[in-house]
């Protein structure tokens, strides 16, 4: 079956001419109407320039031309990240009618790798939230069991993969927006090193911690992806350079000597113990494999998650502050101009988004600065120290990625509640580090998420592990229900 | 009685300094005054959802150029940060300027005030983007039924210069800003052109009672582009706080701005309802770590100063006055010192700089930049009169045909037959027949009517057109009369 097949396979059937990339892309669109409407993961359907990419593929490969490995083949893309001429809404109605006349530099290099792109996907708004219950057009729904919530914000981005409704696509992940609900939707999720990927055009919600990575349904088509996108840009002054790797060199099936630690600070009070179960198997998987696995500590852990909620919403109180009604998107229509940026806003902007540009300005304000904003910078360094320490004796780290499963959409109406969800990923965007979600098991027919963290680069030494725990466990070939039906 | 016998002021001025980079802070977009509304924006300085600021690192090599002339010690680590306030001009609502590293802080600067040099601190000089500018249908934001807003100036880097509180008189102000101004221009940190806003001034004055020394309340007035302006607005606005306190009313710490057609300043916002601008470091710019190799190979750029260069004239025999009108203009300066290069009577050249020349590109409309006659024409020009072989009178047209036809003054006097008689025999022929014709006049002088000497001398210049060597027909005159 078609929708079932890796990145690589897809690219053999291309050059093989077993199918051609109109027909691929066809059938893919064919399923997103199938299978969309009770997922919702797509905001946009591109249908029209994604046959025409296919299109362009198809000529490539009738003139004998090379194929580039992502070339000709569909993905979808978080509704953050600009798009020429293609509406970026940030799940935000006060972005609703907002047509970027430029494109991310991801947009750009996907482009230029010629994958096809079959839409604009869901996300919370402003990529605040942790279960896409937040977006401001529709919730999107967990593939694995349409009452519970795909996870955020890029829950479009994992739940599009995990419906197979692409083979590939982009989240952005802030606190743990892409390794959250690829957890929660049996996807593996990178969040890559703060710099290896360019943010430019990528709609800023914190701009300290935003960074691109690919969801993907295995760990070799995570890397081809990667291979796409990494690597600096001049327009992001935040972007390091640094000479990218081809990622797929790492995928070695052996962890023998690999020194894993795993922080006991994430096996605490609110970890489900089902999903501390499912983990500590893990571990013993990769023990059986030859990894060396110890306990150890990140002594300031407690103190991420209230770090994490200054900096975030302080940055995205000035990030957001530009959303005024005045030069795109929505505007209200009133008589006078300070009404209009008044009503504008109030409209435009859900709970969630209100919320934290009211904690960030609070944050920010003269005599209260160095009270909040200040001492969360502080914590920041200091959970970082942890980090530097911890990578000093081991090569990676090792957590579940979420202390629960996926849980019902409504279920979690008290905002404090949902943020502990990203309890376990938010410590890796403070220290700028790259993390990654593999399936690990599952409870009860839901995903179990299992995070792997390194230090800054070692994107590698993750691939490493994460694929060499793919080839030996079965997790990543189970597929949902609604997936199932239509194979 | 004067105020100011009663009252001293205290003022310190921020100044605004548009740098002269071809391109803007941020992003790529041309800096160029005027264009049409909106054509020099991009989506970076349009602040569109997405973008990233990337640094132009000419405007820090102009900022630390500006630092070195100001005396600033250059920070080795400086940042930017967001100054967050919500403005129309203002495309992400909030500025990228520098908070609390600044790249320049601690310099001063000496300024002649009425004689006395006296030095002016500098706190801190640091890089800012400027904003767009509002374009009402009416006069005024309040009467307009529409207001546009034009991008272009959006991205253009500025540099703000902030004295501390050291001036303590309008002259010391005057003195302080024309000296900054002059400096800027010289090291090439800004074309200067207040006319078209490319400076603005921030004047923050009080006054205390003479004799004490705690500071008043001040007000803040904000962009003044004229000196005439900065000064008007001191004037009246120590007076104004002069009159309240006179009538024990306090002065309320205010921003005003000032109205140059009803020649008054006027409150725009109190202390109270003064922004809070919840600074934070710019994320989206790593920190500027600025070695000092980078520092030194700027300063080795460094041109002549005002300063150096008033002194160096003052060396070569001017008097103080005309090495300050030389440099007033950095264009004037440079062309004397071209024409120096081939011309030794400095005084001489001087006076045909500030005087002649200057007079005649003022009556067309040109500067020293453009002068059709070049220094080194002006230059032969001077060494002519100074051999004597042309008068003073005579190089007065000279000069006027070489800015019309662009000759060099050898060849204009060689083709009009204009060099100075001095052959003392063909002078004496001349006078003899004067002298001869006009026997009255002789015999006037004789008898002791002096002023007749000055009808001789007007006949022998009116009979050579005005070539004759005035100092020679003089002499012989005297000679020939006293027989
Ligand atoms: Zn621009």
């Amino acid at each position: 079956m078609i929708l079932l097949k890796s990145l690589e396979a897809l690219h053999h059937m291309l050059i093989g001419k077993e199918i051609s990339s109109v027909e691929l892309t066809r059938t893919y669109l064919n399923h997103i109407t199938v299978a969309d409407p009770s997922v919702k993961a797509f905001l946009s359907v591109t249908a029209d320039t994604a046959l025409a990419q296919a299109a362009d593929a198809d000529r490539k490969i009738a003139n004998g031309e090379k194929l580039g490995p992502l070339e000709g083949i569909p993905m979808a893309m978080k509704d953050n990240m600009c798009t020429s001429g293609i509406a970026t809404t940030c799940g935000s109605k006060i972005l609703k009618n907002f047509v970027p006349p430029y494109d991310a530099t991801v947009t750009e290099r996907l482009q230029a790798a010629g994958a096809v792109l079959a839409g604009k996907v869901n996300m919370d708004e402003f990529a605040m939230g942790s279960s896409t219950e937040n977006s401001g057009y529709h919730p999107t729904a967990n593939p694995w069991d349409l009452e519970r919530v795909p996870g955020g914000s890029s829950g479009g981005s994992a739940a599009c993969v995990a419906a197979r409704e692409v083979p590939f696509a982009l989240g952005s992940d802030t606190g743990g927006s892409i390794r959250q609900p690829a957890a929660f939707c049996g996807v593996v999720g990178l969040k890559p090193t703060y710099g290896l990927v360019s943010r430019y055009g990528l709609v800023a919600f914190a701009s300290s911690l935003d960074q691109i990575g690919p969801l993907t349904t295995s760990v070799r088509d995570n890397a081809m992806v990667l291979n796409a996108i990494a690597g600096h840009d001049p327009k992001d002054s935040t972007s390091v350079p640094y000479a990218t790797p081809d990622y797929t060199q790492f995928l070695e099936n052996n962890v023998k000597g690999l020194k894993i630690g795993v922080p006991d600070e994430y096996f605490a009070a609110g970890l489900d113990p089902r999903v501390a179960d499912v983990i500590k198997r893990a571990i013993k998987t990769f023990e059986d494999l030859g990894a060396i696995v110890e306990s150890c500590s990140l002594p300031h852990t407690e103190y991420a998650m209230p770090a994490y909620y200054i900096i975030a919403p302080a940055e995205c109180s000035s990030n957001l502050a530009r959303y005024d009604g005045v030069r795109y998107g929505y505007r209200a229509e009133t008589e006078d101009m300070i009404t209009m940026f008044k009503r504008t806003r109030e409209e435009g902007f859900g709970q969630e988004v209100k919320r934290r540009i009211m904690l960030g300005t609070y944050a920010l304000s003269s005599g209260y600065y160095d009270a909040y904003y200040l001492k969360a910078q502080k914590v920041r360094t200091l959970i970082k120290q942890d980090f530097d320490n911890a990578f000093n004796q081991y090569d990676i780290l090792l957590s579940p990625t979420t202390p629960t499963t996926a849980y019902t959409m409504g279920e979690k109406s008290d905002p404090l509640a949902m943020y502990m969800g990203d309890v376990y990923t938010i410590p890796v965007n403070l220290a700028g580090l790259p993390g990654i979600s593999i399936p690990a098991g599952f409870i009860d027919g839901l995903p179990v998420g299992m995070q792997l963290i390194s230090k800054h680069f070692g994107e590698g030494t993750l691939y490493r592990a994460a694929y060499t725990f793919e080839q030996n466990t079965t997790y990543h070939q189970e597929i949902p229900a609604l997936v199932k039906e239509v194979c | 009685m004067s105020f100011l016998d009663k009252y001293e002021m205290v003022c310190g001025v921020e100044t605004h300094v548009e740098m002269a980079t071809k391109t803007k802070i941020f992003c790529g977009c041309s800096t160029e005054f005027g264009g049409e509304q909106n054509t020099h924006v991009c989506p970076v300085c349009l602040g569109l959802p997405g973008v990233l600021p990337v640094l132009n690192k000419e405007v820090v090599n102009l900022a630390i150029k500006a630092g070195l002339a100001l005396n600033c010690d250059i920070a080795e680590f400086s940042k930017f940060d967001r100054k967050n306030y919500f403005y129309p001009d203002l495309t992400k609502n909030y500025q990228t300027s520098q908070y609390d590293l600044p790249i320049c802080k601690n310099g001063w600067l000496d300024v002649m005030v009425n004689g006395t040099m006296k030095r002016i601190g500098i706190t801190r000089a640091h890089m800012e983007e400027d904003a767009g500018k509002l374009v009402h249908s009416g006069d005024t934001i309040t009467t307009s039924n529409s207001s546009g807003v034009d991008y272009n100036r959006t991205g253009v880097p500025l540099l703000e210069i902030v004295s501390e509180p050291d001036m303590r008189s309008i002259d010391d102000v005057l003195a302080y800003l024309e000296e900054l101004v002059q400096i800027m221009d010289y090291a090439g940190i800004s074309d200067c052109k207040l006319e078209q806003g490319s400076v603005r001034f921030d004047i923050n004055v009080s006054l205390r009672l003479k004799g004490t020394e705690t500071f008043g309340t001040r007000t803040e007035t904000k962009n003044l582009n004229s000196f005439s302006s900065v000064r008007r607005c001191l004037e009246y606005e120590t007076e104004r706080q002069a009159d309240a306190l006179d009538e024990g009313l306090e002065i309320i710490q205010e921003t005003r701005t000032w109205d140059e057609g009803r020649g008054m300043t006027l409150s725009l916002r109190s202390k109270e309802e003064a922004h809070d601008y919840r600074y934070f470091p710019e994320p989206d710019l790593m920190p500027l770590v600025i070695d000092r190799d980078w520092v030194e190979r700027i300063r080795a750029t460094m041109p002549e100063l005002p300063t150096a260069k008033r002194e160096r004239l003052q060396a070569l025999g001017l008097s103080a006055y005309d090495a300050g009108v030389i440099t007033a203009s950095k264009d004037m300066a440079f062309f004397f010192d071209q024409a120096m290069a081939t011309c030794d009577d400095a005084k001489l050249l001087a006076n045909w700089v500030m005087g002649d020349l200057s007079a005649l590109l003022k009556t067309n409309g040109r500067t020293f930049a453009d002068s059709p006659v070049s220094p080194a024409q002006l230059a032969s020009l001077v060494m002519l009169i100074k051999k004597g072989d042309i008068s003073g009178k005579i190089a007065k047209s000279v000069i006027e045909e070489i800015y019309s036809t662009g000759k060099d003054p050898e060849t204009i006097v060689k083709e009009k037959g204009l060099a100075q008689i001095s052959d003392a025999g063909e002078l004496e022929k001349i006078i003899d027949g004067i002298l001869a014709a006009n026997e009255k006049s002789v015999a006037d002088y004789k008898a002791g009517k002096e002023a007749a000497l000055g009808f001789f001398v007007g006949q022998v210049m009116k009979a050579t057109k005005g070539q004759a060597n005035p100092g020679m027909v003089n002499k012989l005159l005297k000679e020939k009369l006293a027989q």
